[in-house]
């Protein structure tokens, strides 16, 4: 018998360090799109809060906690991110497995806007850009779904294929970055 | 340029594909060829004014929106999903 080896998307890449900016690979125990059936938008965000504590996101929103959220990542679609769905939902909602299907970062740190910044035409001036919201957006030439999760914590979802590239950018962000705040 | 998604709020367009006029959220009913089909497929009015498009927010939430501009001045007057626009049609 071939004896496989489960590898995450970023294996081997993270994590990195650069100038108080760290990028990490998070690898959450599933990843689950709801699409809820038209008119049953309620009834799905009330059973999803009944199973899992917290309701379906309006967009540009993220609802629960670490280790287990619901995010709005376009239009009439929301990931549970972390803990599984149970498939009472699907009454309510197309379910899809994606747990294998993206790549999802944490970047952290001081100023990790100003990196973000040259990736994503987002606004993401804390003021404006704040904990709990979500964007589906780019980074770079990839589509991307970027949340806020903390003052200086982001976490940055691409699709498994281009986990390479996207480590790739986000590492050249950082390097720029830094290379100009050793020039102040 | 920029276009205010109802969804996603003011994005850059480098987020957004245009496909064409509004016309194509007008299907001439049943398949025999007419006029009508002609008109769907080929002809379009090159307005220098207001016009109203079809673009798709591909690189956001993935929504198709019915956005009126003015092609002189680039100005944005009016973005809505087109799944609102058509519900209001019928």
């Amino acid at each position: 018998m071939v004896k496989l080896v489960e590898k995450t998307p970023a294996e081997g890449l993270l994590p990195l360090e650069i100038n108080g900016i760290s990028l990490t690979e998070l690898v959450p125990a599933a990843i689950t799109s709801l699409m809820p059936f038209d008119g049953q938008e309620a009834a799905a965000s009330a059973l999803l809060s009944s199973l899992l504590g917290m309701e379906c996101p309006h967009p540009n929103r993220s609802t629960g906690r670490d280790g287990a959220r619901a995010v709005w990542v376009g239009r009439g679609q929301i990931f549970v991110v972390g803990k599984a769905v149970d498939a009472s939902v699907a009454r309510h909602a197309a379910l899809t497995d994606q747990s294998d299907a993206w790549a999802v970062f944490s970047l952290q740190g001081h100023g990790v806007e100003d990196v973000l910044a040259r990736l994503t035409p987002l606004d993401l001036n804390r003021a404006v850009f704040k904990r709990g919201h979500a964007a589906r957006s780019l980074l770079g030439h990839m589509s991307a779904v970027i949340l806020r999760t903390g003052e200086n914590t982001f976490e940055i979802m691409v699709f498994r294929s281009m986990a390479r590239t996207a480590v790739h950018e986000l590492e050249t962000a950082m390097r720029a970055v830094a290379a100009r705040d050793a020039l102040r | 340029m920029r276009i205010r998604c109802p969804l996603c709020g003011d994005r850059d367009s480098r987020e957004f594909t245009c496909m064409g006029h509004e016309t194509y959220m007008h299907r001439p009913a049943g398949e025999g060829w007419g006029p009508a089909w002609d008109s769907y497929l080929h002809l379009r009015d090159n307005p220098a004014g207001v016009t109203r498009d079809l673009w798709y927010h591909g690189a956001g939430c993935t929504a198709w929106l019915l956005v009126e501009r003015d092609t002189t001045t680039h100005d944005i007057l009016r973005v809505e999903l087109a799944s609102d626009a058509k519900r209001g049609n019928a």
